[in-house]
């Protein structure tokens, strides 16, 4: 390695390799040619990710004649149907991240504290990742086939039970419902990103507790509980941004009206435009990137201080 | 290492020499106070999980007077739009893998090799999709897809152009799976012997690290398919019959057979994330080998 005399053929690509190729010192930056080679990736994005998200800001706040306007985003604030949209769909994404976190957190501890090589975690973390990232239409169509007007668990309480709960399914296809299908995905997302976690507490500290006389309850008040909450709390607004971005499970169920502000969005881009607010739909669409980027913002925060344990 | 190891074990029969009866009973009471509530929680969560699937199930195989059969399963094949929608999706779902890895792949390994202060700018736009919603992506986008329908004749039009944004919707996933593979190597040290003996680029790049990050480079394959095979949002509001649309159009007519196709769909999701997580170092739990360069974030 030292004064290596092999010096590498600059031949076959001379362009890229830049001057000083020896390998070495790679890690030192070496002119502005190495850059070159992240275009097709940043031209990429751009075209794709960020021309969007420029497009969506800039129609926030223009007319369709392209001269500045703030009358796009004052519906968001003024008009009922909008407001109470952003409002359902806060109550939305809080309840179910909650729900998913506290029923996905006890499942990962189950699930943890299992052989970690062994079927049962293979299994659900199959599972989870089909359950929260693959389902949309499907899981909507999943809970109809339980719960619908002729689904098995509906089916099963009227004509084996004989009992009058559950028998009137429109309650699937309320906010409720979507709360109820909203936490099925949630609890599986909540197993994907919080299983690292808790592999980081270590047993070591379980047994330093229990040798210190400590229990079941002062471990997890003293330790794994501060050790685990920033983990926990960002998988938490995790949580909230998945289900407050979610549309196509709501769009599956739900087919009169737009509750939820996804929805409105979808009809606002289904719908023929009305005169005057061509970007309307636009505005509410930064509405949503600027709840989630300050979201996203406050779990890249706590993030980094959860990172301290878990790795 | 070996106290540790050996401490798990030794610390209950230490604590028994020390104070008997008392310490020995406590700690298997706990034990078997948690392997219960394990099972309560397993029985309880799970059984939640899996209701809604077994009803699919029973759903799709209703037959008259209370029978079972597969008509609906077989019902999926002759369906036109549902053969329709599984080809296109399937074909996208192979051009978004193929754009993906080209795209991620070489980009990674360069950033790694030649430019670290660039990967956390890398990192950051790859999970930037993260913060914004999908929704939100049709609505800029739509501007973007109506311009390539009336300037790019058929192709521009085709359902195939949704490529190019489930690759961006795939990114945060893949970028995840391609970078534990990429951390469980010595990239630059392999790289740097590569170069040193004649090879290009390249060639470096397809002959020498992608046969060593295959883990990850499947895991991140398998993510993209299935999440293009449960895309719904933006195909739908881009008004693309791919599957998911095929079979929320055909739940309003014939809800047994889409069932059954929303059924096999997850099946075969499952399979092919069960098989990875196999194969894969890392696939769902990366953190267990995160080695040696940690910190430099």
């Amino acid at each position: 390695m030292i004064d290596s005399p092999v010096t590498p053929p600059v031949s076959s690509s001379s362009a890229a390799a830049g001057p000083a190729s020896s390998g070495v010192g790679s890690r030192r930056f070496r002119g502005a040619r190495n850059y070159l080679a992240l275009i097709p990736f940043h031209a990429y994005l751009g075209l794709f990710l960020i021309l969007p998200t420029l497009i969506v800001t800039v129609g926030a706040v223009t007319t369709a004649q392209g001269g500045f306007t703030l009358d796009n985003i004052r519906p968001m604030f003024t008009d009922e149907v909008f407001v109470d949209a952003f409002v359902k769909s806060i109550q939305l994404a809080v309840a179910t991240a909650i729900a998913g976190a506290v029923f996905g957190g006890l499942l990962s501890w189950a699930v943890v504290r299992g052989d970690p090589n062994g079927l049962l975690r293979q299994l659900m973390v199959a599972a989870s990742g089909v359950l929260a990232q693959f389902g949309g239409v499907m899981l909507a169509f999943a809970f109809l086939a339980a719960f619908g007007f002729n689904g098995l668990v509906t089916l099963f309480f009227k004509n084996t039970l004989h009992v009058n709960l559950l028998t009137d399914a429109s309650w699937l296809y309320s906010l409720v419902g979507l709360a109820v299908v909203y936490t099925y995905f949630q609890i599986p997302l909540m197993l994907i990103v919080f299983l690292p976690s808790l592999d980081g507490l270590r047993q070591e500290w379980y047994d330093a507790s229990a040798s210190l006389g400590g229990g079941a309850w002062s471990f997890w008040r003293h330790v794994g509980g501060p050790i685990l909450a920033p983990s926990f709390l960002g998988a938490l607004l995790l949580l909230f941004t998945n289900a407050f971005s979610a549309y196509a499970t709501a769009a599956a169920l739900i087919s009169q009206g737009s509750p939820i502000i996804t929805l409105q969005i979808g009809a606002q881009l289904q719908s023929e435009v009305v005169l005057g607010q061509e970007n309307v739909g636009k505005a509410l669409a930064l509405g949503m990137i600027v709840i989630v980027s300050l979201v996203m913002t406050a779990y890249a925060l706590i993030q980094r201080r959860a990172s301290r344990w878990v790795r | 290492m070996s106290w540790s190891q050996g401490s798990s074990g030794a610390a209950p029969s230490e604590n028994a020499l020390l104070q008997r009866p008392k310490g020995s009973g406590r700690a298997r009471r706990r034990l078997r106070g948690q392997l219960t509530a394990r099972i309560v929680i397993l029985v309880l969560i799970f059984g939640y999980l899996m209701l809604p699937l077994f009803a699919m199930l029973e759903f799709s195989t209703r037959g008259d007077y209370g029978s079972r059969n597969l008509n609906s399963y077989a019902a999926i094949f002759s369906n036109a739009n549902l053969v329709d929608g599984i080809t296109t999706s399937l074909e996208i779902a192979a051009l978004t893998v193929g754009g993906m890895l080209l795209l991620l792949v070489p980009t990674m390994v360069w950033t790694v090799v030649r430019v670290p202060r660039m990967r956390r700018v890398v990192e950051f736009l790859c999970l930037l999709p993260l913060a914004i919603p999908a929704i939100v992506i049709v609505v800029g986008i739509g501007p973007v897809y109506r311009w390539m329908g009336q300037h790019l004749g058929a192709a521009g039009g085709s359902p195939l152009t949704l490529t190019f944004i489930d690759i961006i919707l795939v990114l945060p996933y893949s970028y995840r799976a391609i970078d534990s593979g990429i951390r469980s190597i010595d990239v630059s040290t392999l790289t740097d012997a590569a170069r040193s003996l004649g090879a290009s680029w390249p060639r470096t790049i397809f002959q020498v690290i992608v046969p060593n990050i295959r883990g990850g480079i499947l895991s991140a394959s398998v993510l993209a398919i299935a999440l293009v095979l449960g895309e719904y949002t933006i195909s739908s509001l881009l008004s693309f019959n791919t599957l998911q649309v095929v079979i929320y159009l055909l739940g309003k007519r014939d809800p047994f057979v889409s069932v059954a196709v929303a059924f096999a769909a997850l099946v075969f999701a499952f399979i092919l994330l069960y098989v990875i997580s196999h194969f894969a170092p890392g696939a769902g739990q990366g953190t267990q080998r995160a080695p040696e360069e940690e910190p430099a974030r």
